[in-house]
């Protein structure tokens, strides 16, 4: 009997013209927590879906229980005892709970379903994670923390061995995390192993008993958590140390660019005030479904608005839709680049342009010359990795993409930039690029707002902090002051008071 | 890449005329009488300028089922002020091109201003609609003796090769390479496409979707009141019950052909052409070969379903692709 549930040995996985794998190996004990990290592109995704069956390594073996194992599709995975909760969960909102966890796995009795035994089982399950949730409710009236859980609870049922979770944490609030954390703990006493995906390294140090480092397809090295600290882990992963990984830049406070006054949208929203100044960034912190989104959508006429009024420059607006919003100067980069930031089938030329088309245009035609300029420029001043303007971004990895999002919206060329979670799901070398981005911004005199989920990036690189809660502003700290530390700002999103 | 797929797609769909004239040619001698080639090519416009506004429906993930029926209804409104005493061929054709406007922003005004949930549902109760105002504007009538202006789109030549160059054809070789340059060098021509490929990040980026989307429609019912005239001009006519005729799947089957998609964000002008010209070859062969009419529909539909498979296997093919690619930038 081998010592490792699962053990991934030699995979090398080629695709064309890019050695995905190389000589990757993963080992996770039964009962322990694997954490596996790498920057974007080290080879996760494809090491994740070696594992699941769901691709095939060129060269390489899987053992489990020490049985040398073959999958040649994801039934293969699934019936050896592996499972996945994606981060992009594979829930069907409109069934049921006990829908979800069934699926395909249905309770019979005769030929008809056995609703009751399953419905009872689904509850158990669902207990046993922690969660008191009603079975028989559409699995979408739940938050993404249950969302997430109904797929574990898939997991549980099938007895897999090992479950992968990938970036579990990166949609859930503070408070869910911590009941994600708790299950897990509770699944590995049950000596089920967990390999734990996450971008996140006070969760690594908080969780898991061992951590992978894997950089570029290949293995660089695996050591208990307590052989393990912030620096040695970037180093693992970036391969250097980074200095300084928020690159702040001051620019001059100029005046008040964008003032919101009891901007108040029916339950999700209620008398949001705040003012934005030229030269600054803005931060927004809080938990996740604090409303910040939110805050951002409705002043960029995205959403309806029940109430309020915004002033820009001191002249108030009325602002219905986006095209408005942007006429009046302000730009929004959405937190969701694939799902409503870019137009994923076209060019990175046309996607570039998208926000500022008669810009591009001479008379009625859009003007090649200026289109390549401006595109060429974007791609040598936002350093995004392509052959071409022409390529299709949906090609592009992450980070790209974001760059070309982030393209687009300096061609819009506005006074308030507001970025909504621009670093999320990138790797820290864009990370810094995006952050570049906005300290020239700020030089350049224009107004940032940016609301990330991310603490240290909202201390390393705002000048002033609004916290929201529950649709509402619970503080607003300036940097310098003694409250702009990680402990007050966290204290004000769970809705504790700051002493001034 | 992507310019090179797009290419290759096109030059499948090339062949496949090629291959279809070169069979025909083989199986009956009148194929390439000059007679019959400038036939096709009159039967090929009339699909031609419904296949327009349907293409411009297509990419942004829309239909238009209405363009058969908006058509027959704008040359029966036509006959319909002719009998009432309007004697003016301009002032009819105006009113033609109104109507078809007006049904075919009524389109895109269900779509955009009311949020109905998919066009295919509108425009099929329109097509309807269309249907029943053809029958009543003309009394259940057939209605001939257009005014000369009138019919000159439909039925003036050029030439006398074959009986003549059609005018009709000649204005949809201008109307395409107009509409080919509206799609890609106009800010608008490309919002359409983002539209399709993207509604909400194209939105948030600032371009009103609502008016792309209704432009869209009010395009497709313009071209199809520009079919009905045509249709006037070809058959001397008008006829009502026309409406039921399938033209809106014809029209259908020529963007997909050449290389339009119902998940929107894709088609071509060219594409669209050489597609039009397909079915027309087809309808053509059909009747060289004196194959009944009803197994000519059975063929068609068969045609139209082959295009739409193609379609998907199009959109798995470069869905795999873009995943390789995925990967690799990984």
């Amino acid at each position: 009997m081998s010592e490792y549930v699962v053990e991934l040995k030699n995979a090398t996985k080629v695709f064309p013209g890019v050695i995905a794998l190389n000589h990757m190996q993963l080992a996770v004990k039964p009962g322990e927590i694997l954490g596996l990290i790498g920057e974007n592109g080290a080879g996760k995704s494809t090491l994740i879906k070696v594992l699941t069956g769901v691709y095939q390594a060129d060269e390489g073996e899987i053992y489990v229980n020490g049985e040398k194992k073959e999958f040649k599709n994801p039934n293969d995975s699934a019936a050896a005892g592996i499972a996945c909760v994606y981060q992009e969960l594979n829930i069907e909102k409109l069934l049921s709970v006990t829908d979800n966890i069934f699926i395909n796995k249905w309770i019979h009795k005769g030929l008809l379903l056995d609703y009751n035994a399953m419905h009872k089982k689904a509850k158990e399950v669902m207990l046993s994670l922690g969660q008191d949730v009603d079975p028989t409710k559409a699995a979408g009236t739940f938050g993404m923390g249950i969302q997430q859980m109904i797929e574990i609870a898939k997991a549980v049922l099938i007895d897999a061995k090992m479950i992968i979770m990938d970036e579990p944490t990166s949609s859930l609030g503070e408070k869910e995390v911590e009941q994600l954390m708790k299950t897990c703990r509770e699944l590995k006493s049950r000596g089920i192993g967990i390999v734990f995906v996450s971008h996140k390294l006070e969760e690594l140090f908080e969780l898991c008993d061992r951590v992978t480092v894997i950089r570029d397809g290949e293995y660089i090295d695996t050591r208990p958590i307590d052989q393990w600290d912030n620096d040695s882990l970037i180093r693992a992963m970036v391969g250097r140390t980074v200095d300084n990984q928020f690159p702040k830049e001051f620019g001059e406070k100029g005046e008040c660019f964008l003032k919101v006054e009891d901007l108040t949208v029916g339950g999700v929203l209620d008398h949001v005030s705040f003012e934005a100044y030229g030269g600054q960034i803005l931060g927004f912190s809080g938990l996740v479904g604090a409303g910040r989104t939110e805050t951002a959508r409705a002043i960029f006429g995205a959403d309806p608005v029940d109430g309020g009024k915004i002033f820009i420059k001191g002249k108030e607006v009325h602002i219905k839709s986006p095209k408005q919003a942007i006429d009046a100067g302000i730009a929004l980069l959405t937190e969701d680049r694939k799902g409503s930031g870019l137009v994923l089938a076209e060019s990175i030329r046309t996607n570039l342009i998208l926000s500022s088309l008669s810009r591009h245009s001479t008379g009625w035609f859009l003007d090649d010359g200026k289109i390549e300029e401006s595109g060429q420029g974007h791609i040598n001043t936002l350093r995004i990795k392509t052959p071409s303007i022409y390529e299709i971004v949906g090609q592009l990895s992450g980070g790209n993409q974001q760059k070309v999002v982030i393209g687009k919206w300096l061609n819009a060329d506005t006074e308030i930039y507001i970025f909504d979670e621009p670093t999320r799901g990138i790797d820290v070398g864009a990370k810094v690029e995006v952050y570049n981005v906005m300290n020239d911004l700020v030089k350049r005199g224009k107004c940032v707002i940016m609301i990330s989920s991310e603490m240290p990036e909202i201390l390393g690189m705002s000048d002033r902090v609004i916290v929201m809660r529950g649709g509402r502003v619970m503080a607003e700290v300036e940097r310098g002051s003694k409250n702009f530390n990680q402990e007050d700002l966290m204290k004000a999103a769970w809705g504790g008071k700051l002493d001034e | 890449m992507n310019k090179k797929m797009g290419g290759n797609v096109q030059l499948g769909t090339v062949l496949a005329l090629v291959l279809m004239c070169a069979f025909l040619a083989f199986a009956n001698r009148n194929f390439y009488s000059p007679g019959n080639i400038m036939g096709i090519l009159k039967q090929t416009a009339f699909n031609a300028f419904l296949a327009t506004g349907m293409l411009l429906c297509l990419i942004t993930a829309g239909i238009d089922l209405s363009v058969g029926a908006n058509a027959i209804f704008c040359a029966c409104l036509m006959g319909s002020l002719k009998e009432a005493g309007m004697t003016n061929g301009y002032v009819l054709m105006l009113a033609a091109v109104l109507a078809g406007a007006l049904m075919g922003f009524i389109n895109g005004t269900l779509l955009t201003r009311l949020h109905l949930p998919h066009p295919f549902v509108s425009t099929l109760g329109m097509k309807n609609v269309l249907w029943g105002a053809a029958l009543v504007v003309t009394g259940n009538k057939m209605i001939n003796r257009f005014p000369e202006s009138v019919q000159f789109l439909g039925r003036q030549t050029i030439g006398t090769w074959g009986g003549g160059f059609p005018v009709s054809f000649l204005v949809i070789i201008i109307l395409y390479v107009i509409m080919h340059i509206f799609l890609s060098r106009t800010a608008l021509g490309r919002s359409i496409y983002c539209a399709g490929g993207n509604m909400e990040a194209t939105r948030l980026s600032g371009i009103n979707t609502a008016n792309v989307l209704t432009f869209c429609y009010t395009m497709s019912g313009i071209m199809a009141a520009l079919g009905g005239i045509l249709s006037v001009g070809r058959s001397g006519i008008c006829n009502g019950s026309m409406a039921t005729q399938p033209y809106d799947t014809d029209a259908i089957a020529a963007c997909i052909i050449g290389g339009a998609s119902f998940t929107g964000g894709k088609g071509t002008m060219v594409g669209t052409m050489i597609g039009a010209l397909i079915i027309a070859v087809l309808r053509n062969g059909f009747t060289l070969l004196s194959i009944d009419s009803s197994v000519q529909n059975i063929v068609l539909g068969l045609v139209i379903i082959l295009a739409v498979f193609m379609d998907v296997v199009r959109a798995s093919m470069e869905a795999k692709r873009r995943r390789l690619a995925a990967a690799k930038s990984l």
